[in-house]
């Protein structure tokens, strides 16, 4: 899609220590990593193996202990409190697993929010959410309270909340994790189809094997550090053997 | 088509200063609807202002149809306002809060933004994760404060201005009870309406004091904390 790949976020010896009673655990033991443009990344591990820590780092969400996280090739512990909300509002799009939107306002009002922030007029905000919960698939839905959706239309209207502001990168932490099986697969197609068409770099951290069949790569993470990286074109072999692991999906 | 990250447009601070942005009408907007969804809770908070601004209130009316009295009614009324239990200085012609009631209302007021600042902590805890949601779509510390202080004067007007016309009419209705015509026949209306004001004010600034705190605690809360606290 792209003639000129480049990086789009870059992990340098990433280390992160938190606070536990009067001693510190090291929860990420330096991690490396970088990211094309336009990459659709799953980080994988299990339960505590640090990937929302990472996650949270590449996200200008906290910093870390040691080492440097480079988005674009700037160095966002570098960047002041202006710089780092206009990098979270324009150019950074979060899913979380709860969803998290704002339970007083409508589908529709969530998704225009960040528009608003980023100084968009309002009757253009209404004009593109209404264009981007079609693109999700809620068209008719964005009169609605989050309360009134269910969760994978919650997850929709997140996505397209995510979208806003036309970001160069999507990260998403277990977006699947409250979702029943196929309402996962929708969700994971759904984000597949924004990276393929839009060339938005998705990142999520999860472990929903069912992320594996869209991913271009693959970061397993063990205990705070990289274990693996596989490409898309090794991951066919593993995959197969997960599922029968797994046994079928729905 | 992969996006750029830094634009060369967008890299500097200035840039972003006016970059982000949240305009008052809409900051207004949200903030009203954040008050009507917790409609009972606001009232909980809106109604101890209410109370205490209308004590207030009250007490100051009272002492403006005293003060009209006893400027209609020389010598002659300032002894029947003795007698009715007001604080009368017969030389100046003047009439002053008893001690015991400055004691009250100072009581009443104070007892009033504890509770403020209660209510707001609790609304401030029970939003932690929309705040947080709030800052990871760019919103600024200063928005987030401008919210809760936005919030927080509508309550206060609202209460606030409720709360002292309410004192102001029980005060004139006592006040006719008592004296009679002559409590309305003498009264300073601007002065009135003045005590009035003052209460509407006083409640106001109780109001944004005790948000201050909570609004603060919400400003500098990291989005990554506001986002785990539900968990
Ligand atoms: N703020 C924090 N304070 C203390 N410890 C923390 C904090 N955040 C994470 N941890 C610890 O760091 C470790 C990794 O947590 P993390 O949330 O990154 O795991 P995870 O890989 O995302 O797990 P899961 O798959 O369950 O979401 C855990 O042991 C956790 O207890
Ligand atoms: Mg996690």
């Amino acid at each position: 899609m792209n003639d000129e790949r480049h990086t789009i976020v870059r992990v340098i010896n990433v280390k992160k220590d938190f606070p536990l009673g009067r001693q510190t655990v090291r929860v990420l033991k330096g991690v490396d990593l970088e990211i094309m443009a336009g990459e659709y990344i799953s980080i994988m591990g299990p339960s505590g193996s640090g990937k929302s820590t990472l996650f949270n780092m590449i996200g200008g969400l906290d910093k870390p202990t040691d080492g440097k996280v480079f988005i674009d090739e700037v160095d966002i512990s570098q960047l002041d409190a202006y710089e780092l909300a206009w990098l979270r509002n324009r150019k950074i799009g979060y899913i979380f697993q709860t969803f998290n939107l704002i339970p007083v306002m409508t589908a529709l009002e969530n998704v225009t929010l960040p528009m608003t922030f980023a100084g968009m007029h309002g009757d253009d905000a209404q004009d593109k959410g209404i264009e981007l919960l079609k693109l999700v698939g809620l068209g008719e839905r964005f009169q609605h309270k989050p309360l009134e959706l269910s969760g994978g239309q919650q997850q929709r209207v997140a996505i397209a909340r995510s979208l806003a502001n036309d970001p160069a990168i999507i990260l998403a932490d277990e977006p699947t994790g409250n979702l029943d099986l196929s309402t996962g697969a929708e969700i994971i197609e759904l984000l597949k189809m924004l990276s393929a068409e839009r060339g938005v770099t998705v990142i999520s951290a999860t472990h929903d094997y069912k992320m594996l069949n869209v991913s271009d790569r693959v970061v397993w993470i063990r205990d705070g550090m990289i274990d693996r990286i596989e490409n898309r074109d090794e991951l066919d072999i593993s995959v197969g053997g997960i599922t029968e692991v797994e046994g079928a999906p729905a | 088509m992969s996006k750029k990250v830094f634009d060369a447009s967008g890299g500097s601070g200035q840039g972003i200063q006016r970059a982000i942005s949240l305009p008052w009408g809409k900051s207004v907007e949200i903030s009203f609807r954040s008050l009507r969804v917790r409609l009972f809770r606001s009232m909980i908070t809106v109604s101890s202002l209410v109370l205490a601004v209308s004590f207030l209130s009250f007490v100051l009316v009272n002492l403006d149809v005293a003060a009209g009295i006893l400027k209609a009614g020389g010598k002659a009324a300032g002894k029947i306002l003795l007698a009715a239990g007001y604080d009368v200085d017969l030389e100046t012609g003047r009439v002053a809060m008893s001690a015991k009631e400055r004691w009250i209302v100072i009581l009443s007021l104070l007892v009033c933004t504890v509770g403020i600042v209660n209510a707001q902590l609790m609304s401030v805890t029970e939003r932690f994760s929309e705040i947080g949601v709030m800052k990871c779509l760019g919103a600024l510390d200063s928005m987030v404060l401008r919210l809760f202080l936005l919030e927080a004067a509508m309550q206060g007007l609202l209460g606030a201005g409720g709360g002292a016309a309410l004192g102001c009419i029980f005060s004139l209705l006592a006040g006719l009870i008592r004296f009679g015509g002559k409590a309305f026949n003498a009264l300073p209306w601007l002065d009135a309406l003045g005590s009035v004001g003052l209460a509407t004010l006083a409640g106001l600034t109780l109001s944004l004091l005790g948000v201050l705190y909570p609004a603060i605690l919400a400003m500098r809360m990291r989005p990554i904390n506001a986002l785990r606290a539900e968990h």
